[in-house]
């Protein structure tokens, strides 16, 4: 049937299905490729400009793309019944590493957040962006769901053991995003509305609670999101800089390479967590929709995919990843149009640095491999 | 509930895609509110965030404009302007600072005591900013520096304008200088205006005339980062940019004749004291010099604290503006007013002889009045009065006048207030009256005016003193029997770019009312007869041309009565101040001018020969004969 229709289809389609061919060989998702590859694509244009021209910079991203690339193409070659069988192994290698972070770990920028082995420099934190949320679906997936309060201490335990390591390097920022990743898995395992509820109540007030140990620069940074005018050359600097940025841009833009805020450097971490402002002022309004478009395919594609596989530990840490991606995206965009207090989470695929580009290529590739396996999967 | 939960696969497909389902409908939500976001920066608000960022990208760099120019009346340069090399360092491409001023202080550029003072000035500026480290570098320095450039990245040498005295220390004291701008000229300058500027005008012509000396400031846009460095372009990112051409400040011709100007104070050099003339018909200043003076360039350079302390501290107070500022006694040089005014009032017959015996005194009192050096004039009328200065004349003259008739009379003369000269600055003298001194004094016994005190006026003694701009600007009036012309340094401005003229009307000040001409002429004929026969013969001896003088002898110290006064023997400082006033020619003046030497002693022997010879440089030509009026 297949070679029939390739045969008898015009060039274009023979081309098309021959692609679809080689990916679904590859397990590679089309729809979800091409919208990642469409994001890289846009950010290393920008990158290009928000970095001062830089080569060196656009060839360092291309690098740790294609690595990227190659732990989703491996990756969604992975069995997912082998996946899952491995994942306390990956969990506890990771909170073991994380420890080794905050007994011997390398120090940078008034932290300690890498483990250094000679030719390159690790984030154990990083791994566990991904080995939390698959522990967690891995513990759910045995049981009834939604899950009683006796799972749900376990999971607490499981989800703040490595964040409260992340949280002591110290790494806030980072912490919090693993233990939002962990905590959508237990929300799409069905979750009750009340215990969320009820959980958001503790939330507050252990915010309340964790005012006081917070690190000066951090109340900081929360006090100026209250009121960014107050401080404008300190603290609030970078907010209000970055709304300059994206308000004089208009509609349209002032074009590639042309936007001043970020050209003469007005604008601070304008290639990384501020890139979001670079996009707002060179391309526009219309630049930054096509983005979020981008952003909202993806995402959109990505939770399609989880509804689509077949077992539980697929569909929670699929969700899960799908969801992530969208959160990091949200929080960016909305610390730096001022939505949001500025906590330090580069835009997705786009912000230079960081080996937060290959997890999250990692974790598509395990979506992929979820997906593409759905029929195999299962007990 | 049962006791064991069986996994319900359909049932929990069902949850998921519920929960999907629900973030998908939170995330569609936060999205909105996104875009709802975008909107009102990028769409509302975006005239608001592009002002903001216009401002953020562009600056005005100022372009301070050419100082004007001040000419003397033939145009000769009395302050001009001249690049000054100077040392300027940036301190980012410094690679060891310490180690830099060190070797500059090796090879005499620096003085090692200025280290410290230049290295908090560095610490403080800008890393990319040029630091001046070293002003007016001579030839040599800058050729010391060029062999070793090489030895200091960072350093470079830099030109700038700076005020330019060609002629030294000549007539500072009419033309001021340019100092640095203090907090005190901060309170009444526009800023922006001296954006670009370090200097302002202090004293004299440089402070009066400010405004069109210091013109107006040009400015450059320029493309600055976030840390104000400017920059040539960044990305393809290329403003527009303005500029707008600085408006050069106006030349100013003066109507001081250096000539004349440099004639008296080569002649007054080495003494303490003043010189002005003034053109009596039109109230120009042709000299105005106060001795000692002090080099004007030291300012505009940066003076150091220790030369402002030996300049303030000199005993010969060298930053006095004697001609404008200092109050001395006339001496007999009022006596052709005093004179003038009996003529007026009708108390004296100018015919008439009086006896002069070498002493007065009042009719019921034993006080005597001398006459000076004990001289006898025997019997001697007005004229002679005049020309020989016989003060018993004068003493008994003025006891019938009355102080408050000379006083009245005296006023039109500029006694007792300023002239209003146009450089500002000026000290009035005092001119006493019994309302004066029922003000000025606060005891009862002191509040009234004794007739003693009518005397000694009469002889310009006592309570009365006047400044040289003052006493010259009464030369003028008798000069021109009457008229009053205010005073001015500044006769014309001068477009830089054209080099057109706009000359200024001079100022009348009015006339001295009712004096008659024949009055006038018996006066101006005593006060020749001063330069021919009378106290200062000796000076008027040979002159091409005729004229007019007074002596005068302001008593500094007074002498015992039984003791003889005798120069030699008291203390250089404390011997009398010594006047002479003149003008020339004598039937149609040119000329007015006053003379005091401190402590000079007797005005025909040290003021008079000044006079003679600053009337000689205006008055003759080149052949030594009187020039044509022009």
């Amino acid at each position: 049937m297949i070679y029939e229709d390739v045969s008898s289809g015009s060039r274009t389609r023979r081309t098309l299905f021959g692609a679809a061919r080689v990916l679904s060989a590859l397990k590679i998702d089309g729809p979800l490729m091409v919208g990642l590859g469409l994001i890289c694509a846009y950010g290393l244009i920008v990158l290009y400009s928000a970095s001062g021209q830089s080569i060196a910079t656009i060839v360092r991203t291309a690098l740790r793309l294609l690595l990227g690339t190659i732990a989703m193409l491996v990756l969604a070659r992975v069995n997912p019944n082998f996946l899952r069988r491995s994942t306390p192994w990956l969990y506890a290698a990771g909170c073991v590493l994380l420890m080794l972070v905050v007994t011997i770990g390398h120090v940078g920028m008034g932290a300690r957040r890498w483990l250094n082995f000679g030719l390159f420099r690790f984030q154990p934190s990083e791994l566990m962006k991904l080995a939390v949320p698959m522990m967690c679906a891995w513990y759910l997936h045995e049981r009834p769901l939604p899950p009683g309060w006796a799972p749900l201490g376990a999971l607490s335990v499981l989800i703040l053991v490595p964040v409260g390591l992340v949280a002591i390097q110290p790494d806030v920022g980072t912490a919090a995003l693993i233990a939002l990743a962990g905590m959508l898995v237990i929300v799409l395992a069905g979750l009750r509305v009340r215990v969320m509820v009820a959980l958001l109540v503790l939330a507050a007030l252990a915010a309340w609670f964790g005012w006081s140990f917070m690190h000066d620069y951090q109340r900081k940074r929360v006090l100026m999101f209250l009121n960014p005018q107050a401080d404008p050359l300190g603290a609030g600097y970078h907010i209000i800089q970055s709304q300059i940025a994206i308000g004089s841009g208009g509609v349209f833009g002032k074009g590639w390479m042309n936007g001043s805020q970020a050209q003469l450097e007005f604008l601070p971490e304008r290639s990384t967590d501020f890139i979001f402002a670079v996009i707002g002022e060179e391309f526009g309004l219309l630049g930054l929709l096509l983005l979020l478009l981008l952003y909202l395919f993806v995402v959109g594609r990505a939770i399609y995919l989880a509804t689509q596989t077949q077992d539980t530990f697929a569909r929670l840490l699929a969700g899960s990843l799908a969801l992530t991606l969208f959160v990091y995206v949200f929080i960016n965009a909305g610390m730096v149009t001022g939505l949001l207090p500025v906590v330090g989470v580069p835009l997705p695929l786009v912000s230079y640095g960081g080996s937060s580009v290959v997890t999250l290529l990692a974790g598509f590739g395990i979506l992929m491999a979820l997906y593409s396996r759905r029929k195999l999967v299962g007990s | 509930m049962p006791a064991v939960r069986i996994k319900d696969h359909w049932r929990e497909q069902r949850l998921f895609d519920q929960r999907a389902l629900a973030c998908a409908a939170i995330m569609a939500v936060a999205i909105v509110g996104l875009i709802v976001r975008l909107f009102v920066l990028q769409v509302f608000r975006h005239e608001y965030y592009a002002d903001l960022s216009q401002g953020n990208r562009v600056r005005n760099e100022p372009i301070p404009a050419a100082r004007g120019l001040i000419l003397d009346r033939h145009g000769e340069v009395i302050a001009g302007n001249q690049p000054a090399y100077q040392l300027e360092l940036v301190p980012e491409e410094v690679p060891d600072l310490q180690q830099t001023l060190a070797r500059l202080v090796q090879f005499d550029l620096i003085r090692a005591e200025d280290v410290d003072e230049l290295e908090r000035t560095i610490d403080s500026s800008r890393s990319f900013d040029s630091v001046p480290i070293r002003l007016r570098m001579s030839d040599e320095d800058i050729a010391r520096f060029a062999v070793r450039r090489f030895e200091f990245p960072g350093l470079d040498i830099k030109t700038r304008q700076t005020r330019w005295y060609p002629n030294g220390e000549l007539a500072v004291h009419a033309l001021g200088y340019v100092g640095a701008i203090s907090e005190q000229d901060l309170k009444h300058i526009d800023r922006a205006a001296y954006a670009g500027t370090s200097l302002i005008g202090k004293l004299g012509v440089e402070s009066a005339y400010e405004p069109q000396l210091h013109g107006t400031n040009g400015f450059r846009e320029v493309l600055v980062n976030a840390l104000g460095r400017s920059v040539e372009r960044q990305g393809a990112f290329v403003p527009n940019l303005r500029t707008k051409a600085p408006g050069a400040g106006e030349d100013l011709l003066l109507s001081i004749d250096l000539k004349v100007q440099r004639t008296a104070e080569a002649a007054l050099a080495g003494h303490r004291g003043a010189v002005v003339a003034l053109d009596p018909n039109n109230g120009d200043v042709i000299a105005l010099v106060s001795l000692p003076g002090f080099d004007p360039t030291m300012f505009g350079r940066g003076i150091t604290a220790r030369e402002y302390g030996i300049l303030q501290n000199d005993i010969d107070r060298p930053l006095f503006n004697r001609a404008l500022r200092g109050t001395y006694p006339p001496g007999s040089t009022v006596k052709p007013v005093i004179a003038l005014a009996g003529l007026t009032y009708r108390v004296v017959d100018p015919l008439a002889h009086r006896y002069c015996a070498g002493s007065f005194h009042l009719p019921g009192s034993s006080f005597i009045y001398r006459e000076y050096h004990n001289e006898h004039h025997g019997a001697v009328d007005l004229d002679d009065a005049i020309a020989r200065s016989c003060d018993v004349y004068f003493y008994g003259l003025a006891n019938e006048i009355g102080v408050d008739r000379m006083s009245t009379f005296m006023e039109p003369f500029g006694f007792g207030k300023p002239t209003g000269i146009d450089i500002g600055g000026e000290k009035a003298g005092l001119l006493p009256s019994r309302a004066w001194k029922k003000e000025a004094f606060s005891r009862p016994q002191d509040r009234v005016w004794f007739p003693g005190e009518t005397v000694s006026f009469g002889i310009g003694q006592g309570y009365l003193t006047v400044t040289p701009i003052e006493l010259a600007h009464y030369a003028s009036i008798l000069a021109t029997r009457g008229k009053i012309w205010r005073p001015r340094v500044l006769a014309a401005y001068r477009d830089p770019r054209t080099g057109e003229l706009h000359r200024i009307a001079p100022l009348s000040d009015g006339e001295v009312p009712g004096v008659a001409p024949e009055d006038w002429q018996r006066v101006v004929h005593g006060m020749i007869g001063v330069v021919t026969r009378g106290t200062a013969a000796a000076i008027g001896a040979h002159a091409a041309y005729s004229f007019a003088g007074k002596t005068g002898t302001a008593q500094v110290f007074t002498v015992a009565r039984t003791e003889k006064y005798n120069a030699k023997l008291i203390n250089e400082r404390l011997r009398d101040h010594s006047w002479f006033i003149a003008f020339a020619p004598a039937d149609q003046p040119r000329i007015a001018l006053a003379v005091l030497e401190e402590n000079g002693g007797a005005g025909a022997s040290a003021a008079a020969p000044i006079a003679r010879k600053v009337l000689d440089a205006y008055l003759l030509g080149a052949d030594g004969k009187l020039k044509p009026q022009t």
